[in-house]
């Protein structure tokens, strides 16, 4: 649509590359000439890397999947930022034309404790599966579709769900956080089963279940800085971590045993 | 799904809750010192009525202990807190974070930094004043301590007036992002109502840095006299 700009773009890569989970690792220099501004940023990594194999050298491993911002899959911190500078919008979404000619581009991998770095820019993040095994589910059989109307739920909850349901579980959160705290996703799961019927009933021992997890994983504390929610590709809201911290407390006291 | 006995009750939820009441209940102090410390203005008398029946009601050892209680768990949790989130990235970025603009703020970032600022200054603050040096004084013929007399003169240093400036805006800084951030720690947040926390924050934070720092500063030019 439009897409015929006949100018491209020279830019200054600094890339992290680690072999292995053991490598050290270090930042790496690369030049890249040709990157037109309606690629999409891992676009210009599949370039970048099209160059690396015609070299004879090795190929920059990067997580992708649908490249259409819905499934949580790529990452990277770029300049800093989760998802790189444009907001509410993932690392496939974000094109070229974001950037200028000649700028420096520094990428990254997500940096945590529980995010280990599997080669260059993949980071394992099992962390997050095992805290949803921890209690982001319902138990009960939902069976198909109910008859419309038999369960009856607010609008503001039903939109409040929809919203917090709207988390990709990428780790934006994590990476963007000065703690590494994982707590803007797990509000997010808590809340979006929390707030229809069908989550209602394991409410009170979800949210603690999930948090214990979490701790048990090395993730960092909230400190309420924000910076999550500024960050969130998917504007995953503050108010979340609220009702989860509601969530704690109501299991504390909830628990029989 | 459900919580084993064994785990711990202070989870990172139940922590940061811990620190936010206790964190509010300092602010409780904090006003009420304030309040009181204003007598400075109306005069010598005045401040020292103010002292003295403070300390000369037994309730105060008690007082001063739940005090020290509150701070110490404030304290003690803020240390762990803040080396378990040093130890959840043990690999930083080597592109400085870059804030977004929409998140963090000063106040949010250095809480650390001001809340240790903070303990070195309180350390300093109850040595020079509190066990600083000892007047005696009458008024209305009940003999005294003249504590006016001590702050007067503990603030004719105007390193001590810089210091104590320096050491309530951070505190100032500090309360203004630690008020509204224990309302969220506790799960108190509502979309009409966090605003005018926030606000409150502010206020509150300005409230306390401009507060003390006259009473150092009007005490520094009360020296002449």
């Amino acid at each position: 649509m439009g897409g015929n700009s006949t100018e491209t773009m020279s830019l200054k890569l600094k890339i992290w590359r680690q072999k292995n989970a053991k490598d050290k690792g270090g930042m790496v220099d690369y030049n890249l000439d040709g990157v037109s501004p309606d690629m999409s940023f891992l676009e210009m990594l599949d370039i970048l890397n099209n160059k690396l194999v015609r070299e004879k050298g090795d190929s920059i491993a990067f997580d992708h999947d649908c490249r259409e911002g819905i499934c949580g899959m790529c990452s990277l911190m770029i300049n800093g930022q989760a998802h790189g500078p444009q907001a509410n919008t993932t690392t496939c979404q974000l094109h070229m034309r974001k950037f200028k000619n000649g700028d420096e581009i520094v990428i990254e991998p997500w940096r945590a404790k529980a995010f280990p770095v599997v080669k260059d820019l993949m980071v394992d993040r099992t962390a997050m599966d095992q805290i949803m095994a921890a209690g982001g589910y319902v138990n009960v059989n939902t069976g198909n579709a109910p008859d419309g109307n038999s369960i009856l739920i607010g609008q503001n909850e039903a939109e409040l769900a929809m919203d917090a349901a709207a988390c990709i579980g990428c780790g934006a959160c994590v990476a963007s956080c000065k703690n590494a705290s994982a707590m803007l996703f797990v509000s997010a799961k808590v809340s979006q089963l929390a707030l229809l019927p069908q989550g209602q009933i394991e409410a009170e021992t979800r949210a603690l279940a999930m948090v214990e997890k979490m701790d048990e994983l090395g993730f960092g504390n909230c400190t309420n800085e924000a910076e999550c929610e500024a960050q969130c590709p998917k504007g995953i809201k503050l108010d979340n971590i609220a009702r989860m911290n509601r969530g704690v407390v109501r299991g504390l006291f909830a628990a029989r045993k | 799904m459900s919580s084993k006995s064994s785990s711990s009750f202070f989870n990172s939820v139940v922590k940061k809750q811990f620190m936010g009441i206790s964190g509010l209940l300092l602010c409780g102090f904090v006003i009420a010192h304030l309040l009181g410390n204003l007598t400075l203005f109306i005069g010598p008398d005045a401040f020292n009525k103010y002292g003295y029946t403070l300390t000369s009601n037994p309730l105060i050892y008690a007082a001063e202990a739940g005090l020290m209680a509150i701070f110490l768990v404030h304290l003690v949790l803020a240390v762990q807190l803040v080396i378990e989130n040093r130890r959840a990235r043990p690999i930083p970025y080597a592109y400085s974070r870059k804030h977004s603009g929409r998140g963090a703020t000063l106040a949010s970032s250095t809480m650390p930094i001001t809340g240790a600022l903070t303990l070195i200054f309180l350390v300093l603050h109850i040595r020079g004043l509190k066990f600083g040096t000892h007047y005696e004084t009458e008024v209305n013929g009940i003999v005294m301590r003249d504590l006016y007399k001590t702050t007067i003169e503990y603030f004719q240093d105007p390193l001590h007036v810089l210091f104590y400036v320096v050491a309530v805006c951070s505190l100032g800084l500090h309360v203004s992002h630690g008020f509204w951030s224990a309302f969220q720690s506790l799960g108190l947040n509502h979309p009409k109502y966090m605003p005018k926390i926030k606000c409150a924050a502010w206020a509150f934070g300005i409230v306390t840095a401009v507060g003390f720092s006259s009473l150092a500063i009007f005490s520094y030019f009360q020296g002449g006299r």
